[in-house]
């Protein structure tokens, strides 16, 4: 079943220097074990192709039921030198959240996810 | 209710430029003990070098100036302590100017000032780099000689312990310069109780008090991306107070009557907020571990905090140091449905050909699609029928005249491009300096602070 991440976690992004962050935030505690499990770093890293020109750095932080990534190369220089709109990272957080998951059908319904709607 | 002592910190602005009427709102909301206030980002200290550049007696916030105005009686009469980095490289006219707002309310004899210093290396940064520190980029790796000619500030981030002699010292306003923003909510609770400067696991508390907070009403509904909708009375917004306890725990609260919301939701949101290494948050004081964070409901708008470890500092402090890094400008137009993207790429492309013609070199040049990709760039789906789309494109070059030249091809494109374009009324995109920031490590041992107690 196709889930949106967008549907079952919340997020909020900063900047350090040319670095983006992402914390990731489970909208339910049970939901995290799942968000863990599919955002790796090969996951993240194909997802910002072409946004992101550094690694990605995964941290997971269970007692908050959140996964923290620093995406480098995330910010066009960063800080004043950057020429983007958002130069300080703000919105990579909602930028995450488009990633659309595949979860097998069976765990789909013991998490009761819901289903990805047209968006 | 067990009667165990409650110090409340509450935080009246989380950056220069927060909103104006938060310090007074906290102080008249509610009973505190201290207003934190917090000015600095990583860019402020250049912007404030520049400005004591031209007036030796400027350089610090000027807004905490008026902060002060309007929570003076709360200060003078009903003892709230004030602690606040907004002297920025300018820490004694900041404490002076401070005084002068006593006295002309006729509270002199009621306020004493404690001026923190030490954080400046500007005028130590030669004596530094020949003896050896070398002040690499953090990201980089790059010492510090290779803009050494272009350096316009380097400041220390600094820890809590010279806030906490302040208040020790009786001072009722602290005033310092790069203290770290976490340090301005820790100090008031090492100093209130007790904690020792090797108690890693307060420390660490208070830090993490101080993370939550330090960004005002960022972790009490402000930016809040859960439940946004239902958020209540956003024009009211409190902002956030820690009501804390001596064993390191705490609860965030805000004050009765005001809008926003505080849950466990909206408090991790901004736990994560520029968050790198979870297990390694540093500061000068501790070493805070955020993955042992446990939050807990407290009733409404109440959310405990609780379970937190840290372990001993390191020997190094942060330095920030800006640079001057060239010019740059930003010029926009939006052009108006039907097929809003098309046009303004199209404008896009007549102005960099120009551009080329005319033999401009630019070190950076970044086009965005404001109203369809500036957000998420190639992320975006589709255009659809977008209503809009704002062209946006900045340069950047070490050469002022080269961006200024750029600055004047925006405007002909009204009349000399593609068509249903508007938007252009601002006049030509403004040519800026630009500031850039250096982050660099320093063995602690080189910096000493200082606490001056005025009245």
């Amino acid at each position: 079943m196709k889930v949106n991440l967008v549907d079952i976690a919340h997020a909020r992004s900063g900047d350090k220097g040319d670095t983006a962050n992402v914390g990731v935030i489970a909208l339910r505690p049970e939901w995290y074990p799942l968000i863990a499990e599919q955002l790796s770093v090969e996951r993240v890293q194909n997802h910002f192709v072409g946004v992101i020109t550094g690694s990605v750095e995964r941290y997971e932080l269970p007692n908050l039921s959140a996964v923290n990534f620093l995406l480098h190369g995330a910010l066009d220089g960063g800080g004043t030198l950057s020429l983007k709109t958002d130069a300080q990272g703000k919105v990579f957080s909602t930028a995450m959240l488009r990633m659309v998951l595949d979860v097998p059908d069976d765990q789909a319904a013991a998490l009761s996810l819901p289903a990805a709607r047209a968006r | 209710m067990s009667s165990e002592r409650i110090v409340r910190v509450a935080s009246g602005q989380g950056f220069w430029g927060d909103w104006l009427d938060a310090p007074r709102r906290q102080v008249e909301g509610g009973p505190i003990d201290y207003l934190m206030l917090d000015y600095l980002a990583e860019v402020t200290m250049s912007i404030l070098q520049k400005q004591k550049e031209r007036d030796p007696a400027m350089g610090y916030a000027r807004d905490f100036i008026g902060a002060m105005e309007s929570v003076l009686p709360a200060v003078t009469d009903r003892g709230v302590r004030v602690i606040a980095n907004a002297g920025g490289v300018n820490p004694v006219s900041c404490a002076h100017a401070v005084l002068d707002v006593a006295r002309a309310r006729g509270a002199a004899g009621r306020l004493t000032v404690g001026v923190v210093t030490g954080d400046d290396l500007l005028p130590r940064l030669d004596e530094l780099l020949a003896s050896g520190h070398a002040l690499a980029h953090m990201e980089t790796g790059e010492p510090l000689s290779t803009v050494r000619d272009r350096v316009l500030s380097a400041n220390a981030y600094i820890g809590s312990s010279p806030i906490v002699e302040a208040l020790a010292r009786g001072a009722n306003v602290v005033v310092t310069g790069r203290s770290t923003d976490t340090a301005l909510t820790m100090a008031p609770l090492r100093h209130e109780f007790g904690w020792r400067a090797d108690d890693w696991d307060k420390l660490a508390a208070g830090i993490i008090a101080g993370h939550i907070i330090e960004c005002g009403a960022q972790c009490s509904g402000g930016n809040c991306m859960y439940d946004w909708r239902t958020i209540p009375d956003l024009a009211n917004i409190g902002y956030p107070i820690v009501e804390a306890r001596a064993d390191g725990t705490f609860t965030v609260v805000k004050h009765p009557n005001t809008g926003g919301r505080i849950n466990v939701q909206s408090v991790t949101e901004q736990c994560v907020y520029e968050m790198g290494d979870p297990h390694s948050y540093i500061t000068p004081d501790v070493v805070a571990d955020f993955t042992s964070i446990r939050l807990a409901p407290d009733g409404e708008n109440r959310v405990k905090v609780f379970g937190i470890t840290g372990r001993s500092a390191t020997d190094k402090l942060k330095v920030s140091v800006a640079y001057r890094a060239g010019y740059k400008a930003v010029g926009t137009l939006v052009y108006a449905w039907p097929d809003a993207l098309e046009k303004a790429q199209l404008a896009d492309r007549v102005l960099r050909q120009r551009l080329d013609n005319m033999g401009l070199a630019f070190d950076h040049l970044l086009t965005e699609f404001v109203g369809f990709s500036s957000a998420h760039g190639p992320l975006t789906a589709h255009a659809g029928e977008a209503p809009e789309v704002q062209l946006r494109v900045g340069v950047r070059s070490p050469d002022r005249k080269t961006v200024e030249r750029f600055s004047r091809e925006i405007a002909p494109l009204v009349l000399n491009g593609p068509p249903t374009v508007t938007g252009f009324a601002g006049g030509r995109p403004k040519v800026e300096e630009i500031v850039a920031y250096w982050p660099a490590l320093v063995d602690k041992s080189v910096v000493q602070t200082s606490v001056e107690v005025l009245s």
